[in-house]
């Protein structure tokens, strides 16, 4: 009716908030990808001789590479030789202590609500921030230090920790990988390391903010956490990029690796720019993200929720290879306007009694396409493995579209897994519903989606369950009306 | 309270309100009832603000003012409640989360403080007794997987918590067993204070054995054929609703 309408319009015009651009200058390399770009990436971040090998096998695998076709997404062609691999905001290359860090960039974090002050730390929240290519401040280290926790940007971790990174990097995404892996492994110029030794409990959670400022630059960072035996840690990723005209390509690596009896906890709210409502401009996002439960009992959690990027391909997985350890999946991917995403998980059950848990919930409004893909695959030696997914979809409006497609390939007999899967419309009476109860259209809106998500909500965070209703809300905004 | 004027609305394309005239005043308690297909529900749609029936002619004055200007949501917050035929379901979401974000809105609308967690629960735990409720109900989702007479139970549990000025029953006996009947009529009793105006729609006689209206009013065809006190609606269980149609005759040959 008249009024709400009016309300509605009014939020429509709400835009993208975090897609202000800051004024740094910034030290980047030429245009395009070469040999010579990838020592010269090598060379700026002075790293030793194995990691400039691993870089250059890795980029020239990638030229024998092509890219993927099998997603269900559509979008231009992305010319590889036109991205910028690497840009610094200048004076960044190493800031030694957080008065080092441009006034600008620390302004940029406080806008985007990143405690990196040391008062604001003590809310709990140790912050890596990755700011385009490089990392500019971790928060907390010293704390964790003390319990032999190592929390830094990747770049560090070379060069003080080279054996642990040598150990383990490509020990779950090898640079073979795919196309979006390769590629990363090249280029990849920063990112966060996280190492939690044996029977240690991570007393905070740990947490990587990125943001893409420059323009035409790609992000290629690489996360890599190694939980020792009987060691637990929670870590949470956030994401968001200036409004830009043009595409920009987020290609990052994840890495997870648990030991016996450890846990990992990996929680991620992606809220890169997803484009204007004609579908104009943002992220597209190549993400590969793998977790491996390499030792007995260890358990690998990833929860996401996937409401940015004009593109997204990410399937966040677990290689279940010890016996008795679990591995769970908790999304919710939203898209609206034009929005796509192609997203899912796979479970790979390798150990005996490995337990696997899949939970999916795809939100497609305006345009939006929402793909769910998941593998299950049992191998023969796992006896006993057990797997139950669940995918539901929620349609806004009627130009929306949602897919699913579950791979199951089982070769042990003695598996157990059930799969369920429904689709469903926010319906006009279920509207009506809420607001003859006194809620608005908006809010009615958010209480059905909240709802729908709540399984995958529950298992966030509480700071970031409350932040990911509010980012649902946002992007929500106009979708109904 | 409510002035109802020569109301005429179509749904689905057909005219299904041809010329409604009625006038409810604080306290009272109306019943609405009427053949399949004779607009009892379009009638308590239009009153709620449901979009997909359009008004086309005519006028509905609340407290003195446009009724039909308003949208749902602010029917609700100026005390218009519907209990629905067919409640709704949403998965995840409790029916105490609803409730409290619906109060708090009405609330707000009035100027009052919002209740917080512990406030409202107080204030809904006494509610569920009037409608014999387990409190377990409060944290299960809006009406998923509830019987016929939970989700009216609920209904009714709903409208003690909000409150309203004037609340429309839409066929709330519908699908009832005898007992859950008892107990949705007893709530609905009890929420009767003599300034609470409602109007209770209704296909049978049966529920005025419980709800004992002031007013009652037959619909046939879109118009209001015959009103009475409570004694229409045993004449009208004696003789049927063919009677009224009889009664009729007159428009039912203006019919299409």
């Amino acid at each position: 009716m008249a009024g709400g309408n009016k309300a509605i319009r009014e939020r429509i015009d709400q835009d993208y908030k975090w897609g202000f651009v800051t004024d740094v200058e910034a030290e980047s390399v030429p245009r395009g990808l070469s040999e010579d770009i990838v020592r010269l990436i090598s060379a700026k971040k002075n790293e030793p001789e194995f990691m400039l090998q691993w870089r250059l096998k890795a980029y020239r695998h990638w030229t024998t590479m092509t890219e993927p076709t099998w997603q269900n997404v559509r979008y231009p062609k992305i010319d590889y030789q036109d991205i910028v691999y690497y840009s610094a905001p200048r004076g960044m290359d190493k800031p030694k202590s957080l008065d080092e860090v441009d006034p600008e960039i620390r302004k940029t974090y406080e806008k985007l609500g990143i405690p990196l002050e040391e008062q604001k730390i003590l809310a709990g929240v140790a912050v890596d921030a990755v700011f385009d290519s490089v990392s500019v401040a971790t928060s907390y280290k010293g704390k964790l230090k003390e319990l032999g926790i190592i929390f830094c940007s990747f770049s560090e971790a070379v060069q003080e920790h080279p054996g642990l990174v040598q150990k383990y990097l490509g020990s779950v995404v090898p640079h073979t990988d795919n196309f979006f892996a390769a590629l990363n492994a090249a280029v990849f110029s920063d990112g966060s390391f996280v190492y939690i030794p044996k029977g240690v409990r991570c007393p905070m959670e740990l947490s990587t903010y990125f943001r893409i400022n420059a323009a035409d630059t790609g992000q290629f960072e690489r996360t890599l956490i190694v939980a020792d035996d009987k060691a637990y840690v929670s870590y949470l990723e956030g994401c968001t990029a200036p409004k830009r005209d043009n595409n920009q390509l987020h290609a990052a690596v994840v890495e997870l690796v648990a030991l016996e009896d450890a846990q990992i906890k990996y929680s991620t709210v992606q809220n890169w720019y997803p484009g204007d409502k004609q579908g104009k401009g943002g992220i597209f996002n190549f993400v590969t993200k793998r977790g491996k439960c390499a030792g007995a009992r260890s358990k690998i959690s990833w929860t996401q929720v996937e409401t940015g990027s004009a593109i997204t391909w990410k399937y966040p997985s677990c290689i279940l290879q010890g016996d008795d350890t679990i591995g769970e999946f908790y999304s919710v991917a939203l898209t609206n306007n034009y929005q796509q995403a192609d997203t899912g998980t796979k479970m790979i059950h390798i150990g005996k009694n490995s337990k696997s848990t899949i939970i999916s919930k795809g939100i497609s409004a305006g345009h939006g396409q929402n793909t769910y893909r998941g593998m299950v695959k049992v191998l023969k030696g796992a006896r006993g493995a057990r797997n139950y997914s669940q995918c539901d979809s929620l349609l806004i409006g009627d130009k929306c579209g949602a897919h699913t497609f579950p791979y199951i390939e089982v070769k042990n007999s003695t598996a157990r897994l059930e799969h369920e899967a429904s689709t469903s419309k926010i319906g006009d009476d279920q509207l009506f519903y809420c607001r003859q109860r006194g809620l608005t259209q908006e809010d009615a809106v958010n209480l059905i989606v909240n709802g729908f998500c709540k399984e995958v909500f529950r298992e966030l965070p509480m700071e970031f369950a409350v932040e990911a209703q509010k980012l649902l809300g946002v992007s929500l905004e106009g979708s109904v009306g | 309270m409510l002035e109802i004027r020569d109301l005429h609305a179509n749904a689905g394309g057909k005219e299904i309100l041809r010329g409604i005239n009625l006038s409810v005043r604080p306290g009272e308690v109306h019943a609405i009832m009427g053949p399949n297909g004779s607009g009892k529900s379009t009638l308590a749609n239009v009153l709620a603000g449901r979009e997909a029936v359009e008004v086309t002619r005519g006028e509905v004055l609340y407290r003195g003012r446009n009724l039909l200007a308003l949208s749902p949501e602010e029917r609700a917050w100026e005390g218009i409640f519907l209990a629905f035929q067919y409640p709704v379901e949403i998965p995840g979401v409790s029916t105490l989360y609803l409730l409290k974000a619906g109060v708090n809105a009405i609330r707000k609308h009035r100027g009052e403080p919002e209740f917080d967690a512990i406030e409202f629960m107080a204030l809904v735990k006494e509610k569920l007794k009037l409608v014999e409720m387990d409190p377990a109900f409060l944290n299960r989702s809006v009406n998923e997987g509830f019987s016929g007479g939970e989700k009216k139970r609920n209904e009714i549990l709903q409208m003690a918590v909000l409150d309203p000025a004037l609340a429309i029953l839409d066929e709330t006996d519908s699908g009832l067993d005898i007992d859950a009947l008892r107990v949705v009529a007893n709530g609905v009793n009890a929420l009767r204070d003599g300034r609470r105006s409602m109007l209770v729609i209704t296909h049978y006689q049966r529920l005025l054995n419980y709800i004992v209206p002031d007013k009652v009013h037959v619909l046939s065809q879109g118009r209001i054929a015959l009103s009475g006190d409570r004694t229409l609606a045993l004449d009208l269980e004696k003789k049927g609703y063919a009677w009224v149609e009889n009664h009729d005759g007159g428009d039912r040959a203006t019919a299409p």
